[in-house]
């Protein structure tokens, strides 16, 4: 890759520290290190991630609606935490979380368990109990 | 407080923090040549581990080991330490700092509040080197190798990315530091050739049926992306697609999967060693990460198709054989070379 190809793609490092670094050859045909915004390509195969997580998101809102599915499951989905890793977090054993996450058992909680899901999850336990924008 | 630290951004976090460390204790050595010294260059595509429960593919050796074999090579003594409790972590961390020495981190980057959102994911191995704190607000004061200047980050946010749970490496507040450094620099000459020598081993050596390291990896990738194709959802073969190509270009790899990177040290080698032979390998691996960034392009055009341009899963599998070939013959030539 040359100086002058190496990608400026402004997305979405925009209004952050973060950078990448790239290696590309100059006009003498050595290496430098050149600050680069970001490429394209890269952006569309975030983007597509982003889009699954946001899809499975909606469709446990949906569920949420319907009166199956509990917060909690919206937040970890939206986490991209999984149950395993959820449980890590929190020390709560995984079969419970599986039960946690229907509304049946969710609306049970006391304050203290959902106090452990909030700080793993990093949001209040008011955002983990009310309804989901 | 505050160290007096001269930091620079990296295009490797881990390979950053080392030469920013190394800087600082007055030894000058650039970020390529640490990651070739320390022969970092890899390929693995790993369906056993999962990351989002996808295979995960890396184009670098482990996270972790590139501070202990750079630091061994040039004679620098170091410690490195992990704690069960959160309390002795960052009293020591306090310690270290009051005594004037950055100390290297190994951290989650989920929580880490100046990544962009989309670019965190749950992985545990990104490193962060610690130089100062401020006592008033409780904040410390890192260097982030792929941040363009110092960031400030709460106590409580540094305990939470020191403790990151989960993912393939537990962390438990990893740190690490320099002791004491030689008086000069060794001769790099010697240590350049036997570097090189074990990356080679690394690339080449495993008989065929250790199929998922080395180049044979890519091979195997190869015939992957041909069987997600046939036995997949065309989302779920694309959201892989993805995956490889996250791991190709974002995590820091200073473009193509760190084969720049490899060729600006074979470059700086070659000055080094007065191998004349090293500058023509530099051009080829030069070549060979074009490739790589062809795949790239040519896999974000099968999951995300434009007007005019019709890449099947077929061409992607024909462009990874290509590199196939093309690095085996490079590593087999440049371990001939040194």
């Amino acid at each position: 890759m040359r100086v002058e190809d190496v990608p400026q793609d402004l997305k979405y490092t925009d209004g952050y520290i973060v950078r990448d670094i790239a290696y590309a050859v100059d006009s003498d045909g050595h290496y430098t290190s050149v600050v680069s915004d970001g490429w394209n390509v890269k952006a569309e195969a975030l983007d597509l991630t982003m889009d699954e997580i946001r899809e499975k998101c909606d469709e446990i809102k949906q569920r949420i609606e319907a009166g199956t599915a509990s917060n909690l499951e919206y937040y970890a989905a939206k986490n991209i935490m999984d149950i395993s890793l959820l449980s890590k977090y929190t020390g709560i054993p995984k079969w419970k979380i599986r039960r946690h996450f229907k509304q049946k058992f969710f609306s049970r909680l006391d304050s203290g368990t959902l106090a452990k899901y909030a700080d793993a999850l990093r949001i209040t336990v008011d955002t983990l109990t009310s309804k989901p924008e | 407080m505050e160290i007096k630290f001269e930091h620079k951004p990296a295009a490797h976090c881990e390979n950053g923090v080392i030469v920013n460390m190394l800087r600082h204790y007055g030894l000058d050595i650039s970020e390529p040549m640490v990651f070739g010294l320390s022969y970092g260059l890899f390929f693995s595509h790993m369906p056993f581990l999962k990351l989002s429960g996808m295979a995960i593919t890396t184009f670098r050796t482990f996270p972790g080991v590139l501070f202990s074999r750079i630091t061994k090579m040039l004679g620098v003594k170091t410690g490195r330490r992990r704690y069960l409790s959160h309390k002795r972590a960052m009293a020591a961390l306090d310690r270290h700092l009051t005594e004037g020495r950055p100390v290297g981190c190994v951290v989650g980057m989920y929580y880490l509040p100046y990544m962009p959102l989309e670019y965190r994911f749950h992985f545990n191995g990104h490193n962060i080197c610690v130089i100062g704190k401020n006592e008033q607000d409780e904040t410390y004061l890192i260097s982030d190798p792929n941040a363009l200047e110092k960031v400030s980050i709460s106590k409580t946010d540094l305990i939470k990315v020191r403790y990151a749970k989960g993912g393939s490496y537990p962390i438990v507040g990893q740190s690490y530091w320099i002791k004491e450094v030689p008086q000069k620099m060794p001769d790099l000459a010697p240590l350049i050739r036997k570097s090189i020598k074990k990356n080679c081993w690394f690339m080449t050596s495993q008989p065929r049926w250790i199929k998922y390291f080395g180049v044979n990896g890519i091979k195997y990738l190869s015939e992957s992306v041909l069987k997600w194709e046939k036995t997949m959802t065309p989302r779920r073969a694309a959201l892989n697609l993805a995956q490889v190509v996250r791991m190709l270009e974002e995590i820091g790899t200073g473009g193509a999967g760190f084969r720049y990177m490899y060729g600006a040290f074979l470059q700086e080698a070659a000055k080094i060693t007065g191998i004349e032979q090293l500058n023509s390998l530099a051009n080829e691996i030069t070549e060979i990460g074009d490739l790589w960034r062809d795949f790239a392009y040519k896999a974000s055009r099968v999951f995300k198709k434009r007007q005019g341009e019709n890449y099947t899963y077929q061409d992607l599998s024909d462009v990874l054989n290509v590199i196939y070939i093309r690095e085996r013959n490079f590593f087999t030539q440049l371990n001939n070379a040194v």
